[in-house]
């Protein structure tokens, strides 16, 4: 369907050369939900950009629906890049039209007459769910509504493929989720291949079948969520749990950094395998004898395994809470001992 | 009396409001083009060109630099060429028009480079041409700095045109030096300034209204 082969391109500025891709292919499959996470100058958007050649590739082949668009002259290329929508990370719409005017610019573009564009448009406001908001303009309308015009306009010429540029990156976590709850959709009842770019873990993890992890202008893993997931790379795993925990400010004040008489270890753990938080709790309190308070988790379960950190108080004897220091130990989980409380 | 010298106001007010938005007129059409050309020829834009790009900044700051009064002047064989004589309102504008055309570019070429570059990236993206997104994207995107634009350069026409009555190319301005340089009439003289400022101020408010209407941002 789409396949990206052997992609490399170098940028030139007054400070020397930059290879922002380097030999980068990624394959996708009809009806697939492609995601592409990469930390900030990853080349991610290099990358999407390459895919309808808004960006030139210094070397390899884009092959859309078996069209080699390097090869392709102007108007060819303009014909092919009507059939892959895109949308961005700030939206890109127009301000001097209205909802309705924006979604009818790629319609006017291709030639399509007023009846036709009047009711193509209707159709897709309905589609993304603002039906009600057709004259406004988009000054008027908040991030996520302005995403859904967008998209509207990246499907009005019936697209195969769908590019999405960080187009939840400016938006709220619940907004966010409504997002992709729409790609997700429009993914599945139109049957358009999606190919998103992300910096975010949750993305991906919500709605792609297959993931491709850039760094450094290089695909470092790609495949199956769950493969790529499972497979304990170092840059994924910045991904999963990049977040630093931190101690509840109340907490801070009574933290001691030795142990005492009466004082209980703070744990900080990090899950990267088959063992649960759910696992490590059971084990400690029932074979160890070592009740566990959980004071914060930050934990992604995919299929099997548990991903994530967690800030535990092991509430044992000493010498027990240093068996269960010694399980995770075992097992591969990082511990180390925030202070005492 | 009194009506000679009001007809001779009105008649004066009435030729700078037709040299002023007839060269405004003609301005556009020879700047817009001009303004546009430059900024698709400019550093990563659409049709970027070094060689163009210089070649027409060059013209039109050399244009810009002319003072008013001497391109008037220098221009007058090519004036009479054109419209077959060198004095009058007629005459005034060929030079007015060619003269403010290209400042009408630069104005034009700013008014473009605001328009945020992610809006021409989706229009490529959908498969529009050069054309296309100029006509669909950036000239509606750009239409209230435009109009903004287009104030400011009727206001330059109305001193210019000012400048112009000097060398008898009527309106208001050959009124004021005819009754003030030659002769001072106070009444003659206070009418016009007053005239003249109430015109800009006509015609900013009228602009910022207008601009204003179209500005959706
Ligand atoms: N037109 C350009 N000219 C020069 N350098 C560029 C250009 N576009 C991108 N780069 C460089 O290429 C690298 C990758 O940029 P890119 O925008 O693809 O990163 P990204 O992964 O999308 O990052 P972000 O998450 O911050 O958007 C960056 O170092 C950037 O400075
Ligand atoms: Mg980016």
């Amino acid at each position: 369907m789409i396949q990206i082969k052997n992609i490399s391109k170098t940028f030139y500025k007054e400070n020397g050369a930059f290879k922002a891709l380097d030999n980068v292919s990624i394959a996708l499959e009809k009806g697939d939900i492609v995601g592409i996470i990469g930390s900030s100058g990853a080349g991610k958007s290099t990358l999407i950009r390459c895919v309808n050649l808004l960006e030139k590739p210094d070397e390899g082949e884009i092959i859309v629906n078996n069209r080699n668009l390097l090869a392709l002259n102007n108007k060819s290329l303009s014909a092919e890049r009507e059939k892959i929508g895109m949308i961005f990370q700030h939206f890109n719409l127009l301000s001097s039209k209205t909802v309705f005017d924006n979604v009818a610019l790629p319609l006017e573009l291709t030639g399509k007459d007023k009846i036709t564009i009047r009711k193509r448009v209707v159709e897709l406001l309905t589609l993304v769910g603002l039906g009600d908001k057709i004259y406004e303009y988009p000054k008027n309308l908040s991030g996520g509504q302005k995403q859904r015009v967008a998209i509207a306009r990246a499907l009005a010429n019936k697209p195969h493929v769908l590019l999405c540029d960080e187009a939840t990156s400016a938006l709220d976590p619940v907004t966010t989720g409504a997002i992709l709850e729409l790609l997700k959709e429009i993914n599945q009842t139109l049957k358009i291949t999606i190919l998103l770019i992300t910096h975010e873990m949750e993305v991906v993890k919500s709605i792609c079948n297959r993931i491709a992890v850039l760094d450094k202008g290089k695909i470092v893993i790609q495949g199956a969520f769950e493969d790529v997931v499972a497979s304990g790379h170092s840059i994924v795993q910045q991904f999963i749990s990049k977040k630093k925990i931190t101690i509840p400010g109340y907490l801070k004040d009574q933290l001691r950094q030795s142990a005492a008489e009466g004082l209980f270890p703070l744990l900080e753990i990090e899950l990267n395998n088959a063992v649960s938080l759910e696992t490590i709790i059971d084990f400690s309190r029932h074979y160890y004898h070592v009740p566990v308070k959980i004071l914060k988790a930050d934990i992604e379960t995919v299929g099997e395994l548990s991903f994530g950190k967690s800030l535990l108080i092991l509430q044992g004897q000493e010498a027990a809470n240093e068996n269960v220091m010694g399980y995770l130990d075992q097992n591969n989980i990082k511990n180390n001992i925030r202070g005492y409380v | 009396m009194y009506d000679s010298t009001t007809v001779l106001l009105l008649e004066g007010l009435w030729e700078t409001i037709v040299m002023t938005f007839l060269s405004g007129f003609f301005g556009f059409l020879l700047g817009l083009p001009l303004g546009i050309l430059l900024f698709l020829t400019g550093k990563g834009q659409l049709l970027e060109n070094r060689f163009y790009n210089s070649f027409l900044a060059v013209f039109v700051n050399i244009f810009r630099s002319i003072p008013f009064i001497i391109l008037i002047v220098w221009m007058i064989p090519f004036t009479r060429f054109i419209v077959g004589t060198s004095i009058g309102m007629s005459a005034a504008l060929v030079p007015l028009s060619i003269g403010v055309a290209p400042f009408i570019a630069r104005l034009v070429e700013n008014s473009l480079k605001e328009v945020p570059s992610g809006l021409i990236e989706a229009a490529r993206a959908m498969g529009a041409g050069t054309f296309q997104i100029v006509r669909k994207v950036l000239l509606p995107e750009a239409l209230p700095s435009l109009i903004n634009n287009a104030s400011i350069t009727l206001i330059t026409l109305v001193g210019y045109s000012a400048m112009g009555g000097a060398v008898g190319a009527g309106g208001l301005g050959q009124v004021g030096y005819q009754y003030g340089y030659i002769g001072y009439d106070a009444f003659i003289m206070n009418s016009v300034l007053v005239l003249l400022v109430a015109l800009v101020f006509i015609i900013q408010f009228i602009g910022d209204r207008i601009s204003q209407k179209f500005n959706h941002k």
